[in-house]
This record gives structure tokens, C-alpha cells and sequence, in this order.
């Protein structure tokens, strides 16, 4: 027998095993996203082709149609046009067709930028604050209340959809930025007050009472020394949040329709020449996923300690 | 720098009484030393000093000023945690300028006061490091420098030594010491170890059950201890007792137990009931062939320039600190008889001492 190794330490048929187990879950949840992506790079034909072409000539097409709105022309008139000014119109004039201006994704886009980084924010900044007294102060029905906060989330959010419609055409909120980002932050605060009070348990009270000693107020010392020393869970809660406000479909699809709509709904509406334009929504799609893996990935350091935080004392 | 009184000072968690109607005064310039075992209100004592904690009533006054409900941020106090508190995401000189930051000083004043406080500290090589890659012994020293740097008007230390390896502690206590005869500030030091308290104290609080005791010079503490808990409490080894099941009259000289006659110290209060009990330290007592009180040797620790020698006797085992000279093997029959009269006696209800002299 082996004894050269630790007991602790897995032996190598074990990590051949985890890796290759690791390997086949990888593969097989990026073959939806690779076939995606593949997508949005092949031309309208060869998107719907059978069987399904795995190598194709790329082409930008989906994205140019993501982009553009475009009539079709007869020949004569195109011929009357003056040379194309750029590669996109070359590719759309190829077409039979002209571009007669730009779509709607890039508003659809930044709406989705501004209420998902906007709830984002206001749920930590919020839970943050809540948390930080749910765990120093003596809060009278502390643990009602914390319960009460987390059975906001023992059913499906729409399940009030009904009511908060109704609600928000009252408020004048329907179909606004700010009706959104309330929405969304109501829906995450609960998630995220519970991450951050855990986060908030496991710093020691002599930190601010330090800096309280040294002349600073309370909510001085918040600022200053708590959510400095907080920073692992208010990543790990931001990406939680960014990740539910920034797929959210549902409400989404019920509330907005113009000002406020985000992309989820509006992506699969791409309507091309004969039915839908799958590489332009393919585009779109993958323009979506792009924010919120960033976002992931700049604060994957701190999400990975952030969610093993507690287990082992620092 | 300032003096520190409390008043008839109380704390109440709920039903428990943390702190009870306690008074005391810390003189300018003291190094006073709240000393206890722990649960006995002296950290509770010192956060309401500070205005961690906020009395349940009575009053505190730093200098002449009643300071009782102030913030802790309106008290111009310092205070080294037992942790140390240090702010981890801080290098060692943005931890020290962080107090002077909140009083405004300019950029330079406040580089030259860290600067002064490093070099007092010898901390000066290590500014700009962080908190994560310190030992200890420079934690130490930060966290004393970021009290230090404000020059408060009292400085107040929560165990700050208690986390330090035996070595390094003594190292520690010797530059406490130092510093404070330098730079002269009133100190309020809590600590639950009576060797600590011993070597840095101008005086001592022993507190018990939320009570203060005796608050004496350290040689005060230990020769003329107010209660059985206070000789208890401080010593090491601890002062041996002995039950003794009669009443002790005022002018009493000896009391006999077991056939061995103890002297004892005149000017005696009477005492209230018939069971007292009276308190022998190690030092006073020592080994005999012919008298004293039958025992057999139950361990014997060798201290270096002392010998404790454990004996097992028919009132329990009895403490001997002898000279290195005396050689006893385990299981031997020895005798152990009193060297003076330092005997203290104690009354069996209240467990105050029964010397006129001590509890004035």
C-alpha cells in the first residue's frame, strides 16, 4: 500500500474520477450556450438547415439584423442607390434589402443595464443596512421578523403578479425604470438581508467599536470599517442578485412594454422575413450573457470564498 | 490626561446584575487595574468607561466632566482591545492616522504624530506593511500606537495581553510599564491574571459578582486583603484555609487545630458566627519532624529558587513553599507547622477579614 501520501489527500484514481465527472457536467451544459453562439454567427438558412450544420462559414449577418431595421427593395431600386458606405450595408443590400434605421435592442439593452445594475445595488445597499442591525442590535421580534423577510420567498414571485400589476398601473409605475428596480429589489432583498446578516455575524463588534473609540459615528464606522471587511458577501450577494434581475422574464413581459422593457422579453420578438430570426436572436442572446459573466467573473475570487465563508474560521 | 471617578455605578443585562453599585476613583496619572475572574463585571466596568456599555445608573466622570450617557466618540478615550481591532483593510499607518483623520488635523500633523508614536513604539519600520502580516508582538504595538497617537485623556486596556505567548507577554508588560512611566498617561487595565496585575499596577480593584472588592496598592492586595476571596484570588500558589469550628473572640492570640497551636495577629474583630476560617500563605509555613500538623508528601514541584511541596492532611492538602534545601519523597510522613504569626483569619458569613488593621 501507498503510504507515502496523506490520509486527507484524495487519492489520484479519485481526482481522475472528479475531473472527468467535472469534464462531462462542463461539456454538457455549454453545448446549449456554444450552440448559441454558433448561431448567431451562421446565416438565416443555415440556422434552420437539417441536419443542423456544426461547421459553417461565419457570417455577421445575426448581428447586423440584431442591430438594424431593414426593408425589402426590388433590384431596380437598389441599382438606383449610390455604392454602399460600409461592409454592413453591403451585407444587408446583398439581401434585397436596405437598412431604414436602428432597432430597438440598444435602448432594450441599457433598460436592462439600468434596473438590473440599479436593483443590484439598491438590494445590497439596503440589505446591507438591515442586515448590519439584525445582527448587532437587540431588534425587538428579531427572529419573526427575519422569518417573516424570508417568506417573501416561499412562493413564486408571480404568483403576486396579479396583484402588483394592478398595483403599479395605479402608482403610475407600470412600464417604468423605477417600477422595475423597486420590483426587483423587493424580490432580492430578502435573499439578500439573510447572506448579509450571516457575512455581518462573522465580524467581530470590536471592529466598530474601535473606530466609534477613535471618533467615528456609528454609521461612520458602517461605512468605513464594516463593509470594507464585508466586501466577500456583498460580492457574493450582488451576483446573486444581478444574476435573478438581470433574467427575470416574467414580470418583465407583464410590466413593460415600451420605456422600461429589458431584453429577456424582447429578444425572442426579433421577427425576421418568415418566421422568427434565430441568428439574430442568437445574437442577442449572447450579447445578454455577456454582462452578467463579466460581472461574474471580476467577482468570482470573492464569490468563491464568499459562499464557503463561515465554514472554517478565518 | 485626567482623573476617572465612578459613582454608585450600575449595569443590568435584563435580570442579571453585571455590575453592582460600584465606586471608584482612578487617580491622574495611575495605572489602575481592574482584576477578577471572568463574568465578575471588570470588562463590563471598563466598556461603560469607555461608552461601549451604557450604565444602568450612576455616574462617571472623566476629569470633572460627567460623561455617563456621552458617545464613546464624545469622550476623548482610548481603548486596545483584547483582539486588538486592528482594521484589516488598512496598512499599519493609515490604522494610526485613522482617529487623528476624524479630528481634522492636517495632512503633516498627522505624519509626524504617527511617526512620533511609531518611533516611541519602534514600530516605525513596519508602517507601511499590513495588519495580516504582523506577529503578534507588533499587533500589539499598533493597536497601543493607534490608542497613543490622539493623546486621550485616559487610555483604558481590555486583556491586551491576553492573547500574546507567555514570552512575548513579559515582554510586553516590561514596555507597558515603560511606556506608561513615559508618557504618564491614566491607564484602567483589565485582565484576569494577578501576575500581570502585580507587575503593572499602581493599584489594584479586585472585583468578584459584579462587585469591587479592594482597590489597593498591589503589596496592600496581597498582605492585607480585605475578603477570603481577594487572599484567595491573589498568589500563586493560592493561600491555603483552614476551617476552624469556633467563634474568635476579639483579643484571641491563638487558635488550635488538630492539636497544633497557630498564633494569630491581635486586634481581632469579633467574629459573627461559630465556623471561620483563617488563611496561611505557602511562604508562612514549612516542614517539621516533631510538630505541626501530620500529613504525607502528595507532590512535590520544583520551582527553580523554591519548592512547593503538596500535603495531604487530614484538613485537605496543604501548599508549603520551602527552600530548595529541603528534600521529601513522595508518600513521606512530614509535619507542617506555621513560620509566624501572618496568619489572616475570616468570618465564616461574611467572609470578610476579622484584622481590625486591613478592612479600615
Amino acid at each position: 500500500m501507498d503510504t507515502s501520501r496523506s490520509y486527507l489527500e484524495p487519492s489520484s484514481f479519485s481526482k481522475k474520477m472528479a475531473a472527468a465527472i467535472i469534464i462531462v457536467y462542463a461539456v454538457i451544459t455549454l453545448i446549449p450556450i456554444s450552440w448559441m453562439v454558433m448561431t448567431s454567427f451562421k446565416n438565416v438558412d443555415s440556422a434552420i438547415s437539417y441536419p443542423p450544420e456544426v461547421l459553417f462559414e461565419p457570417s455577421l449577418e445575426g448581428y447586423v439584423n440584431l442591430f438594424t431595421n431593414r426593408s425589402r427593395q426590388s433590384q431596380e431600386y437598389l441599382d438606383s442607390l449610390p455604392p454602399p458606405k460600409n461592409w454592413y450595408e453591403e451585407l444587408v443590400r446583398s439581401r434585397e434589402m436596405v437598412i431604414t434605421g436602428p432597432s430597438k435592442f440598444l435602448g432594450r439593452y441599457s433598460n436592462s443595464m439600468i434596473i438590473g445594475f440599479g436593483s443590484t445595488f439598491a438590494s445590497v445597499f439596503l440589505g446591507a443596512l438591515a442586515a448590519y442591525a439584525f445582527s448587532r442590535f437587540r431588534v425587538p421580534l428579531k427572529d419573526d421578523l427575519l422569518f417573516f423577510i424570508l417568506s417573501t420567498r416561499m412562493f413564486p414571485p408571480i404568483a403576486v403578479a396579479v396583484p402588483i400589476f394592478i398595483m403599479y398601473r395605479k402608482l403610475g409605475l407600470g412600464d417604468t425604470h423605477l417600477g422595475m428596480i423597486i420590483l426587483y429589489t423587493v424580490v432580492n432583498l430578502s435573499l439578500a438581508v439573510w447572506l448579509l446578516k450571516g457575512f455581518m455575524d462573522e465580524i467581530p463588534k470590536e471592529y466598530e467599536e474601535a473606530a466609534m473609540i477613535d471618533g467615528y459615528s456609528r454609521l461612520q464606522a458602517f461605512f468605513k470599517v464594516v463593509l470594507p471587511q464585508a466586501m466577500t458577501g456583498i460580492a457574493a450577494t450582488a451576483i446573486f442578485c444581478m444574476i435573478f434581475s438581470w433574467n427575470e422574464y416574467a414580470f418583465a413581459v407583464l410590466l413593460t412594454q415600451f420605456n422600461a422593457q429589458t431584453a429577456p422579453p424582447f429578444i425572442p420578438t426579433i421577427i425576421g422575413e418568415g418566421g422568427l430570426d434565430w441568428p439574430a436572436i442568437g445574437a442577442g442572446t449572447t450579447l445578454f450573457l455577456l454582462p452578467v459573466m463579466i460581472f461574474t467573473i471580476i467577482l468570482r475570487k470573492h464569490l468563491l470564498r464568499g459562499i464557503t465563508f463561515g465554514a472554517v474560521r478565518k | 490626561m485626567s482623573r476617572i471617578k465612578i459613582v454608585n455605578l450600575q449595569k443590568s443585562f435584563g435580570d442579571f446584575t453585571a455590575v453592582k453599585n460600584s465606586n471608584l476613583t482612578i487617580n491622574d496619572k495611575e495605572f489602575f487595574v481592574l482584576l477578577g475572574p471572568s463574568g465578575c463585571g471588570k470588562t463590563t466596568t471598563l466598556r461603560m468607561i469607555a461608552g461601549l456599555e451604557l450604565p444602568t445608573s450612576g455616574e462617571i466622570y472623566l476629569g470633572d466632566e460627567e460623561v455617563g450617557m456621552l458617545r464613546a466618540s464624545e469622550r476623548d478615550i482610548a481603548f486596545v482591545f483584547q483582539l486588538f481591532a486592528l482594521y484589516p483593510h488598512m496598512n499599519v499607518r493609515n490604522n494610526l492616522s485613522f482617529p487623528l483623520k476624524m479630528q481634522g488635523y492636517k495632512r503633516s500633523d498627522i505624519k509626524s504624530r504617527v511617526e512620533e508614536a511609531a518611533k516611541l513604539l519602534r514600530i516605525d519600520h513596519i508602517l507601511n506593511s499590513n495588519i495580516s502580516s504582523l506577529s503578534g508582538g507588533d499587533r500589539q504595538r499598533v493597536a497601543l500606537g493607534r490608542a497613543l497617537v490622539r493623546r486621550p485623556k485616559a487610555f483604558l486596556m481590555d486583556e491586551p495581553l491576553g492573547t500574546l505567548d507567555a514570552e512575548f507577554r513579559e515582554l510586553m508588560c516590561l514596555e507597558l510599564k515603560k511606556l506608561h512611566l513615559d508618557i504618564g498617561a491614566t491607564t484602567v487595565y483589565v485582565t484576569h491574571d494577578q501576575l500581570e496585575a502585580m507587575s503593572l499596577a499602581d493599584r489594584i480593584a479586585v472585583m468578584d459578582g459584579g462587585e469591587i472588592l479592594q482597590a489597593d496598592e498591589p503589596n496592600i492586595i496581597y498582605n492585607k486583603p480585605k475578603t477570603k476571596f481577594v487572599a484567595s484570588f491573589i498568589g500563586s500558589p493560592g493561600m491555603n484555609f483552614f476551617e476552624v469550628d469556633e467563634g474568635i473572640s476579639k483579643d484571641q492570640s491563638f487558635v488550635n487545630i488538630e492539636g497544633t497551636k497557630f498564633n494569630i495577629p491581635k486586634q481581632l474583630e469579633e467574629s459573627k458566627g461559630s465556623k471561620n476560617f483563617f488563611g496561611i500563605r505557602p511562604e508562612n509555613l514549612t516542614l517539621s519532624n516533631n510538630e505541626g500538623l501530620k500529613g504525607s508528601v502528595f507532590g512535590v514541584e520544583y520551582l527553580g529558587s523554591r519548592k512547593i511541596i503538596t500535603v495531604k492532611t487530614s484538613l485537605g492538602e496543604i501548599k508549603v513553599k520551602t527552600d530548595i534545601s529541603i528534600s521529601v519523597k513522595l508518600d513521606e510522613n512530614v509535619q507542617v507547622k506555621p513560620l509566624n504569626n501572618n496568619i489572616i483569619i475570616f468570618d465564616g458569613e461574611t467572609d470578610k477579614s476579622l484584622i481590625s488593621e486591613f478592612i479600615q
